[in-house]
């Protein structure tokens, strides 16, 4: 969609590589593609001005050595002002001494409050909590209806009533405690900020239920509006922190950024998937170079834990940097892999990667025809693909219902994987543990590994 | 299909290769739960379907676009106020254009051919300035044809079919569009083509009893398109004139529920009806992704209309400009409420003289 940071200023550097020195106006022009790369992920044009001159000052003080590449110097000194801006204290949960603990749901109308009270129910049985929902969303048809199915799914309880929200309210803390039950989660009706009759209802529902907690659950892909928004609840309901909902899509979520720098409040928690337990504490470094468009590793290595078999991947990791990883060993990789959901989205996240590898849609399809040519060669071609003839080819793309250029592509890739692999194997021990540095420098910059040889389409 | 070997290749060897180094994050969720959905939709009132009406309500477009005119009202005043054009007024009118996210590219886009003007001395006042780009950005907008496409002719019903993310506010608007179309006297028949998100199927089967339109529902997590061509099979046999199809939000980069879409548009039309119209709902809240998910929602159920909710907000919907300008996807109606008659035709001029207008 948008290039990334890294690109963008792969482009200025490249002007000024070998002047040795920075002009006033080559800093001002990477600090206009730092501009526009902000604005693109939607952070709000006041904290951007903030930003970049702060950024400013610190490029300007910087020298800027030829050893090093600028570029990946200056994304890291804006990596790290981001991270600083997003970061700060995080929300802990502090459990009233008084059960139940009081957490209040507000925000724009489809932002997913309901969604999310359900996930933060979710999120405090895991940590050994006992939630009531309350729905006190009256107002958009089914929505307690909706609270009810989720509240099934997760077993717990759900209590609502027709009428008046703020009663509902009164009536839902009253039952919690009746209940015994020591976390009290209230679901409120979506309402646009500048509706100051609706504005004042949740101010009387807060009145009501004196939460202990007011998350503002904000859609991660909300505009330049996201500060007014978050300044109007804030000042109505005195917010304790935000959700940021939908952080599974594409957006680059600047809201997050534009919302902390200009409220002050935390990003407490991010919903990052469809399922109730796709909701996570929220992690800054990671919003940083997603807001950057640089990646997002750790979430690729956190989907990747679920779903692979650690030792499995730590042997196939070993064979491969000695080139002894085969098709077959591919072959179960992939099926690991496809557990995590579909590549393409996998590559987004992927750090250095070459944008028109970034941008490459992979089917389903085409994984499929993938395991269809491995898995129609025999033991022995999967370990030793070097083997394949003519016949065999041909025998393989009947097999497989392929092209023998197909089979011919696939042997071919695989071993320029080997042998990059290997090569990368070697450079890559070094890096350790945090050898996937996003930011390059490491031994395994696979950008570095994929510019020196391309793979052929 | 051969292009995709490298990239699974790198995907699969960069997975593999952190793993080998040990890079230890701890886990923090949990064993999936079975099927759950995001996302809430619009609040809704109830309005009297008598009430309903279904050519554009000028006035209140006007009167609802108060904020839009706002937030450039600021800046084109100051522009105004200063004697002459220079590097302020440009910043200011570059920041009013940010703000109301029509993004990077089209304002630079919208102010550069000004700059030229401005240099050639063609354009030498601050008010012709503003009167330039009034009229720049409105023969962006004017000549689009944005009509609901309701075609008479065809055998069999109409199919008007509604996609967008979660929380976008697809089965609300379907709502007062159902209310509208009866209106205007014709039978429809609703489709509950969300499966997916709890309780969607009964939040429209209120709004087909508001508006008095017919529904046809399946379990939840049932096969959307199958529930989508029973409506359509359904409306053949009952002589609807038009079949409104709800869909479950989802978002776009999620590579396998589009394709479920694409599904849903191809097995539609496998019955009686036509798809007519596919009308994608955008939040005006919406920032930079908009153009996002106007690119790939069009991509998978060609698109022939954007649905602009929640402008009544504090919100400014610029990404609809972009959308239409850039992808040539047009805005064919605005939501501005609550009620039913918030929905409303959009009106590329009016908007124009709004954004730019100081009074």
């Amino acid at each position: 969609m948008f290039d990334n940071l890294s690109d963008r200023l792969g482009g200025v550097f490249k002007r000024i590589r070998g002047k040795g020195r920075l002009t006033e106006a080559d800093v001002n022009e990477m600090l206009g593609e730092i501009r526009t790369a902000l604005l693109e992920a939607d952070v709000n044009i006041g904290v951007v001005r903030n930003v970049v001159e702060r950024i400013r000052v610190q490029a300007v003080g910087s020298k800027v050595s030829e050893a090093l590449d600028p570029g990946q110097q200056i994304i890291k000194i804006v990596n790290a002002e981001l991270v600083a801006m997003l970061g700060g204290e995080t929300l802990k949960i502090a459990y009233a001494s008084q059960p139940p603990t009081v957490v209040l749901m507000a925000g724009l109308q489809g932002s997913g409050k309901t969604t999310s009270a359900a996930k933060l129910a979710s999120w405090f049985k895991a940590q050994g909590r006992n939630p009531l929902l309350v729905g006190a969303d009256l107002q958009r048809p089914a929505a307690v209806e909706q609270l009810k199915v989720l509240g099934a799914q997760l077993n717990v309880p759900v209590f609502s009533a027709p009428g008046d929200p703020v009663q509902t309210a009164a009536a839902g803390l009253a039952e919690a405690k009746r209940l015994g039950r020591d976390v009290l989660i209230v679901d409120t009706a979506g309402r646009l900020s500048i509706d100051t009759e609706m504005m004042q209802q949740v101010s009387d529902i807060s009145a009501a239920v004196k939460p202990d907690y007011t998350f503002l659950v904000i859609d991660a892909m909300t505009g330049q509006d996201a500060v007014n928004v978050a300044k109007a609840f804030d000042e109505t309901l005195a917010i304790s922190g935000v959700i940021l909902s939908k952080l599974d899509g594409d957006a680059r979520g600047g809201a997050a950024l534009s919302v902390k720098e200009v409220i002050g409040k935390p990003i407490a928690f991010a919903a990052t998937g469809e399922k109730l337990d796709a909701f996570e504490q929220f992690h800054p470094d990671r919003m940083a170079s997603r807001i950057l468009g640089m990646g997002d590793m750790l979430t690729l290595i956190e989907q990747a834990e679920k779903v692979f078999e650690k030792d499995e991947a730590e042997k196939a990791a070993a064979k491969l940097m000695e080139g002894e990883f085969t098709l077959d060993d591919f072959l179960d990789q992939l099926q690991q892999l496809k557990k995590m959901g579909n590549l393409s989205s996998m590559m987004g996240m992927l750090p250095g990667m070459p944008k028109e590898m970034k941008n490459a849609q992979i089917s389903d399809d085409m994984v499929k025809s993938t395991e269809a040519i491995i898995r129609s060669m025999t033991p022995e071609e999967r370990r030793k693909p070097e083997i394949i003839n003519g016949s065999r080819r041909q025998r393989i793309a009947n097999g497989s219902g392929t092209q023998i250029a197909d089979v011919n592509k696939l042997v071919k890739q695989f071993s320029e994987m080997q042998k990059m692999m290997k090569r990368m194997g070697g450079g890559g021990k070094k890096g350790g543990k945090g050898g996937f540095n996003p930011f390059g420098g490491g031994g395994m910059d696979l950008s570095a590994a994929l510019g020196s040889r391309p793979p052929s389409r | 299909m051969s292009n995709s070997f490298p990239i699974i290749f790198l995907i699969l060897a960069a997975v593999v290769l952190v793993f080998g180094f040990g890079v230890v994050v701890q886990s923090r969720r949990k064993k999936p739960t079975p099927v759950v959905t995001p996302a809430p939709k619009n609040v809704v009132a109830p309005a009297p379907v008598a009430e309903v009406v279904a050519e554009p309500v000028v006035e209140l477009v006007a009167e609802k676009k108060r904020s839009f005119k706002n937030v450039l009202a600021g800046a084109v005043s100051s522009v105004l106020g200063r004697g002459e054009i220079n590097d302020t007024s440009w910043d200011d009118l570059e920041e009013a254009l940010l703000r109301a996210d029509v993004g990077v590219k089209v304002a630079q886009a919208l102010l550069e051919p000004l700059r030229a003007r401005v240099k050639a001395k063609e354009i030498s006042t601050p008010a012709e300035l503003i009167t330039a780009l009034q009229n720049d950005m409105a023969s962006r907008l004017v000549g689009t044809n944005r009509e609901l496409n309701f075609d008479a002719s065809i055998d069999g019903p109409n199919i008007w079919l509604m996609v967008g993310v979660n929380g976008a506010g697809k089965t609300t608007s379907l709502g007062k569009i159902s209310a509208q179309q009866v209106a205007l006297g014709r039978k429809v028949m609703m489709a509950a083509g969300d499966t997916f998100r709890a309780a969607a199927g009964e939040q429209l089967q209120t709004w087909a009893e508001r508006s008095g339109a017919e529904i046809i529902r399946g379990a939840e997590g049932s096969d959307p398109s199958s529930v989508i061509l029973d409506a359509v099979q359904a409306a053949n046999a009952r002589k609807c004139d038009l079949v409104l199809a709800d869909t479950a939000g989802r978002l776009q980069n999620n590579t396998n529920l589009m394709e479920e879409l694409r599904k849903v548009r191809r097995v539609a039309e496998k019955g009686a009806g036509t798809v007519t119209e596919t009308l994608l709902v955008i939040d005006a809240t919406t920032g930079q992704n908009g153009l996002s998910q106007a690119r790939l929602f069009a991509d998978a159920t060609q698109v022939t209309g954007v649905v602009l909710t929640k402008l009544d907000g504090s919100s400014k919907g610029g990404i609809v400009f972009a959308i239409e300008t850039e992808l040539g996807i047009p805005v064919k109606l605005v939501g501005l409420g609550e009620t039913i008659r918030d929905l409303v035709a959009f009106n590329p001029t009016e908007f124009v003289e709004a954004l730019c207008s100081t009074t």
